[in-house]
């Protein structure tokens, strides 16, 4: 058996076992969804760390940085920024008026079986999107690790996908916050282990690693080029370029708000107080990670090169091939391992959310109107909902195939998140007229025009030349209708445009006489769930 | 944070007096001091990196350090104005609990007087 494969076992069997062990603690729906609300503020910070610090963040940017530069870092930049929106709109009023879902905090005032319909569309899509992300990296690292033992690119995204259903279906939210944080403290220290290796590389000169990524040196079209990668421009080039770079910025700092996995975690904690510290946590965490993307993507490109990593797995497996020419195999198969449990949790958390929101939202509130019918059917719900959930990532995940760039297709899930759930969030919280029609509009535009945008985008459209075969061949042979990948720059306004044009066109008297109770609600405790009292 | 008790869920008034009242409009001001220049301060300097990236791209390729070029120096200003704006909210956040403590025990004292009639 070789090494890689048995760090691999390792790891796996101890975060299994302490999703044992937490399931073995765990009983009832509060303890199941929202870990009994009893979660500490550091360990919920370190737990949103770990659900946001993805594949898109240790294999995405450190591969964009490694091709494009500093193009690249801009993903870093913003995916830290984005959390001062988290920090200052949304997440005390989530934590003091939501129970379980986004949509908890949108039924407030709203008619709830159309808002939940909704909300629950919205982020299953949104979970999804995330999702497919995580299977590509995945399945891409796995068949890179196992490369000659004849395990391909399909069986890993299915092995993935199996572990993460067991983690959901024993474990509940308590056993994946434990995951988080072990998986964030592992990504931390290797990463961190990573960058002190690239440093050591250039004998600790920061002058010495900056100058050689002013001349990085690869192949394009069969002509060796030299590139400054500290450049802007290599990746959004005129003429569409600066404004693909605002419409990025937008899609990731207020997506970030509007993510369900991100958003289910303020619901851990006890109170607004916890909530906030919670954030900062998380900030400090996100933040010197994100710095530390520099010495992953620039020491790939230095180091390893464009060329090697082009050839042995493509941009995602920059990171993990940096590990291996810096310390050798057994490095090397421990950033894999790390990169794996990464993924892993992040699926976890993401069919969580996905799945609480099909089963708290979908089943017991619209299809059974708030009634739970027998004792225990919401939790077996959310266990089925995960399989299925899980299922359909994979399927999309095997038919889009290894190449795409990770941090790229997460940036889509943010821009689809940033339209359609932000806007109805923040209306609900700071717009007295706001209503049931708005907020169906917001959800149902905001979800239609990002996902229409990205479909007649380049990335889906484009007129490839005959000898582009296979994987890398473009989904519509056509020109693209819309300039730019990320949609963010139109959809966003759209998504506000439909809420707000959804409520002046309709009239709905409850929703006002509500927005007190929800106003004091989210503004003080006042009438919020308590925390569970221990046993 | 004191324990906070559930007042009647159907009785509209409870919310709408505490919505009136002056300590709970005194956090909403004391919030919104903080919150909105806030908000948009981060939202003008994240906006301007991409801006001068995209349109005055010579401009940030000015080297500053070395290889180490405006762009790059921007982009990692950022982060520390996260931080810094992360850790003013922090301080602030524990006027806005002092208030809401204050509102929550007005809140339950007229519940409790109310019962006692």
């Amino acid at each position: 058996m070789s090494v890689p494969l048995l760090m691999f076992l390792v790891f796996i069997a101890i975060t299994l076992g302490i999703t044992y062990w937490a399931s073995k603690r765990s009983s009832g729906s509060s303890a199941y969804f929202a870990a009994g609300r009893q979660i500490r503020s550091w360990q919920n910070g370190v737990a949103v760390a770990g659900d946001y610090m993805s594949a898109a963040s240790f294999l995405g940017i450190a591969g964009i940085i490694a091709f494009q530069g500093y193009d690249g870092f801009m993903f870093s930049v913003g995916w830290l920024v984005a959390y001062l929106t988290v920090l200052l709109v949304i997440a005390e009023p989530l934590r003091n008026a939501g129970k379980y879902t986004m949509a908890d905090v949108l039924a407030y005032r709203l008619k709830p079986r159309p808002v939940r319909a909704m909300a629950s569309l919205s982020t299953l899509t949104v979970s999804t999107f995330y999702m497919i992300a995580q299977m590509v990296g995945a399945g891409a690292l796995v068949a890179l690790l196992l490369k000659g033992s004849g395990i391909s690119y399909h069986t890993a995204v299915i092995g993935v996908g199996v572990l993460m259903i067991v983690y959901v279906v024993f474990g509940g939210m308590l056993a994946t916050t434990w995951v988080q944080i072990i998986k964030a403290i592992l990504l931390m220290a290797g990463t961190l282990l990573l960058s002190i290796l690239v440093m050591s590389h250039f004998h600790f000169s920061f002058a010495a690693f900056f100058d050689a990524i002013g001349h990085v040196t690869y192949h394009e079209k069969g002509q060796e080029v030299v590139k400054d990668f500290l450049q802007p421009g290599l990746r959004y080039k005129p003429p569409y370029g600066p404004l693909e770079l605002i419409s990025l910025g937008l899609a990731l700092i207020f997506g970030t708000a509007g993510l369900p996995h991100i958003l289910v975690r303020f619901y851990t904690v006890p109170d607004a107080r916890t909530a906030r510290h919670s954030v900062v946590w998380a900030m400090a965490l996100i933040g010197s990670f994100y710095i530390m993307t520099t010495f992953l993507g620039f020491g790939a490109a230095t180091i390893v090169g464009r060329d090697f990593i082009a050839t042995h797995g493509g941009t995602n497996m920059s990171a993990p091939l940096l590990a291996q020419a810096l310390a050798g195999d057994i490095f090397f198969a421990f950033i894999c391992a790390i990169a794996f449990a990464t993924i892993l949790a992040v699926v976890a958390g993401l069919t969580i959310s996905a799945s609480t929101s099909f089963a708290h939202d979908f089943w017991t509130n619209v299809i059974h109107r708030g009634e739970e019918r027998k004792p225990g059917e919401e939790v077996r719900v959310a266990r089925i909902s995960a399989f299925v959930v899980g299922a359909i990532a994979m399927a999309i995940a095997i038919m889009l195939g290894p190449t795409a760039n990770v941090a790229f297709l997460v940036a889509l899930a943010f821009a689809v998140a940033a339209s359609a759930n932000l806007p109805v969030i923040v209306l609900s919280i700071f717009w007295r007229r706001f209503n049931t029609a708005g907020a169906v509009a917001g959800l149902g535009v905001g979800l239609i025009a990002s996902i229409g945008l990205i479909l007649v985008s380049p990335s889906l459209m484009a007129i490839d030349p005959p000898t582009v075969t296979g994987a890398a061949r473009h989904l519509i042979q056509a020109k693209a209708w819309f300039p730019l990948e990320n949609p963010g720059i139109l959809s966003i306004p759209l998504g506000f445009l439909g809420a707000i044009l959804g409520t002046m066109l309709s009239h709905e008297p409850t929703s006002t006489h509500k927005f007190n109770e929800l106003l004091v609600r989210s503004n003080t405790c006042l009438g919020a769930e308590k925390a569970l009292a221990k046993h | 944070m004191p324990e906070a008790t559930k007042p009647e869920q159907n009785d509209q008034s409870v919310w709408d007096r505490v919505a009136a009242s002056h300590e709970f409009r005194d956090l909403m001001a004391t919030k919104k001091i903080f919150i909105i220049p806030a908000f948009i301060f981060f939202l003008v300097y994240y906006f301007m990196l991409p801006v001068l990236v995209g349109y005055a791209p010579h401009f940030m390729s000015i080297k500053v350090w070395g290889n180490v070029n405006l762009a790059y120096l921007f982009a990692l200003s950022q982060f520390f104005m996260a931080w810094t704006i992360a850790g003013l909210y922090v301080r602030a956040g524990d006027d806005f609990d002092e208030i809401s403590k204050d509102i929550i025990e007005k809140a339950l004292e007229h519940e409790n007087s109310q019962g006692a009639k």
